[in-house]
């Protein structure tokens, strides 16, 4: 058998060894977990830029219309998925409502029916009044809208991120149901 | 011939004493297990093993050709399907193997649940095969993704508005589920890492540490009503009773195990013949917004429990549901790891089996016509029955027109054709008088949107003078005041009144 003090010294290497890939591990895991949590550890707002709709003249007074944008940090293997639709309704000159495609319920694409003024979801049947407040069906809350300013005649937004509950740091919530009757 | 068989033992014999696996392979092979497990009852977790070794095979032979990329993966689905010779075959097995796999972990977890198997000493067993349900559900989620479709992109947006509900790290949980802040290319590729390569890993490894367990603890005897499990003495009883009505698990019971594996695999493919591959649908372009996303039959029942839930229990339900579920199966084993095994001795376990088979054959069943759905071309594609026309003045004949035209029939039905969401309008009139059917319309109320900015006080006379003559066979709905007031023929020139003097 070997000698007990041989034998402790190997226990205290093999200690030591341990440790030492304890610390290679965590300067491993730290640069690892910073790839990973890249996405999360952004901030909202950097993801939000102002994107173009296309000239004012195409949104006539009194009309909602559709529109699409091109996410602004796209990028080149995104395919169909980088042109994004929205709602915009124009109530004068110089005064829009851009309303984003996605039910504030589960985000399935709203449709909007100009003959009722109302915006129809068809996956659990939330519907929207034409000022994006809530009418019926499950939303807890108005259609989530997109800041918007007109710049050279251009129609702009602030866009990028998909809207939900807890995403929407540059939407607003339209105002409430619209005194009817 | 003598000479080559030798030559064979000699072969299999230089590389045994290499590997030496042999021995333990046939030992594990022939261990004796209780005569009455060796039953057609016991053969579906050996099934899910087959399918699971299926969907590798077809699954790496699917990656070959899949191109996980958001640009092209829905362009290498329609070249699978339609320009490579029996790539549609190979994508329909994967496909049918995803269904017919959930289909049989779901009854054999039932199995094993009603046959008390998860109690001592396999609670551990029990524990591992919760992970890997879920595995299998995050197996049929990501896949749904991959097959990168209009119905998997929005399908996307409802995962991440479910995530964003979460509070405080709701908008974090998206970013990470979207690998950014919206869907696009990230989104599919961190899909395609999950379902190739982390699930699957882990998915192997809980597999492996469940069929360990299985080895070595032995498998669940035929339960009997009145033998309890103890487990002071159950160990000990098990041992007496595979020795004394034990037979070796091959042939005795594995033949079984390999008939029905067998069949279940001729089932798929004959699914995968006679019904093909499941998609792709349309591209996933979110421009085309003239989509009605549905999630895989998988997962109908929740698309049904989310339209049917108040609004303001959605959140709640969903965030804290499911940790229950989750661990409530975890703990199970460790709260009732002692007792009765019998189910006919266990009527609340055999009323919750009851209860959860029933409420989500419902809700898949509701989710298959979506009755809560507008119908969204409705109003200009389904035709007003000509009962509901015929001998109707020009007035009613109008407010038919309006009341396609304000897409009405998107939610009501007449005849039975048209949407669901609220009720059929074929005797409206008997439940509703003129003034109520106006405030009604004008006002909503329930869940009916009020249509007093989109209509003009003609067309709600007409639409009202419409919905008025939908009285079926009956006396129509009327209010007696008006009767007790008016005069009777008052009452009948009524008629030629403009409505909406009376109610604005």
């Amino acid at each position: 058998m070997n000698d007990p003090t041989q034998h402790s010294r190997r226990v205290f290497l093999m200690k030591l060894a341990i440790l030492l890939n304890g610390i290679v591990g965590t300067v491993l895991a730290v640069p690892i977990l910073g790839y990973l949590l890249g996405p999360v550890l952004k901030k909202d707002s950097s993801y939000n830029h102002w994107t173009s709709l296309g000239s004012v003249g195409q949104f006539p007074v009194g009309q909602t219309r559709l529109a699409n944008y091109h996410n602004p940090a796209s990028v080149a293997w995104d395919g169909q998925t980088d042109t994004i639709p929205c709602w915009v309704r124009c109530i004068a000159t110089d005064k829009f409502q851009v309303f984003a495609i996605n039910c504030a319920h589960l985000g399935c694409p709203v449709r909007w029916f100009p003959q009722s003024k109302l915006f129809m979801c068809p996956c659990h049947g939330g519907v929207y009044y034409q000022n994006g407040a809530r009418a019926g069906g499950p939303p807890l809350r108005g259609l989530f809208e997109y800041s918007y300013k007109i710049a050279g005649g251009q129609l702009m937004i602030k866009a990028g991120e998909l809207p939900t509950l807890s995403t929407h740091a540059s939407l607003a919530e339209p105002g409430h149901s619209p005194c009817v009757g | 011939m003598r000479g080559l068989k030798q030559r064979g033992i000699e072969l299999y014999r230089w590389f045994d004493r290499r590997i030496g696996l042999a021995g333990p392979i046939t030992e594990a092979a022939e261990h004796p297990i209780p005569s009455s497990s060796a039953s057609w009852w016991y053969v579906f977790g050996s099934a899910a093993v087959v399918i699971l070794i299926m969907q590798i095979v077809t699954g790496i032979l699917l990656a070959l050709v899949y191109t996980p990329s958001a640009s092209e993966a829905w362009n290498s689905l329609q070249f699978l399907n339609h320009n490579l010779a029996l790539g549609w075959f190979l994508r329909a097995l994967h496909g049918w193997g995803s269904d017919f796999m959930i289909a049989i972990v779901l009854i054999h977890m039932t199995q094993v649940f009603l046959f008390g198997a998860y109690k001592f000493p396999r609670e551990l067993t029990w524990i591992v095969g919760v992970f890997l349900l879920l595995m299998t559900l995050g197996m049929a989620f990501t896949g749904q993704v991959l097959r990168f479709d209009q119905d998997a992109y929005w399908g996307l947006g409802i995962g991440a508005s479910i995530a964003g509900r979460v509070p405080l790290i709701g908008a974090q949980l998206v970013h990470l589920m979207l690998g950014g802040p919206i869907i696009g290319g990230a989104t599919l590729s961190r899909f395609f890492a999950l379902h190739v390569f982390v699930i699957p890993g882990i998915l192997l490894g809980c597999v492996a540490l469940h069929v360990w367990m299985v080895l070595r603890l032995g498998i669940n005897e035929w339960p009997m009503p009145g033998r309890l499990v103890r487990k002071s003495t159950y160990i000990q009883e098990y041992r007496n009773l595979t020795r004394e009505d034990g037979v070796p698990y091959v042939p005795d019971g594995a033949w079984k195990d390999a008939v029905f594996a067998a069949a279940i695999i001729l089932a798929i493919i004959g699914c995968a013949v006679f019904l093909g591959p499941v998609g792709p649908s349309g591209p996933p372009d979110p421009t085309i917004i003239q989509a009605a996303p549905k999630p895989d039959l998988v997962f109908l029942w929740l698309y049904a429990l989310l339209a049917y839930l108040p609004p303001k229990l959605e959140t709640p339900f969903l965030l804290i549901v499911p940790v229950l579920v989750i661990v409530g199966l975890l703990l199970l084993p460790l709260i009732a790891g002692e007792g009765e095994k019998h189910w006919s001795r266990r009527p609340v376990a055999v009323l919750m089996v009851m209860m959860i088979a029933v409420s989500l054959g419902a809700l898949t069943r509701l989710a298959t016509y979506t009755p809560w759905s507008p119908i969204m071309n409705a109003w200009s594609a389904d035709p007003v029955p000509i009962k509901f026309l015929d001998g109707r003045t020009p007035l009613e004949q109008e407010g038919a027109l309006v009341f396609q035209d304000k897409q009405c029939r998107n939610c009501h039905a007449l005849n039975g054709v048209g949407g669901m969401r609220g009720p059929e309008l074929d005797a409206v009139a008997t439940r509703l008088t003129e003034d109520q059917l106006v405030r009604q319309v004008l006002q909503g109320g329930g869940n009916m949107p009020a249509y007093g900015s989109a209509l003009s006080p003609p067309e709600t006379t007409a639409l009202v003078r419409f919905l008025e003559t939908l009285n079926g066979s009956q006396t129509p709905a009327r209010n007696p005041s008006r009767v007790l007031i008016r005069k009777p023929e008052a009452f009948s020139s009524h008629h030629n009144e403009p409505l909406n003097s009376a109610n604005q």
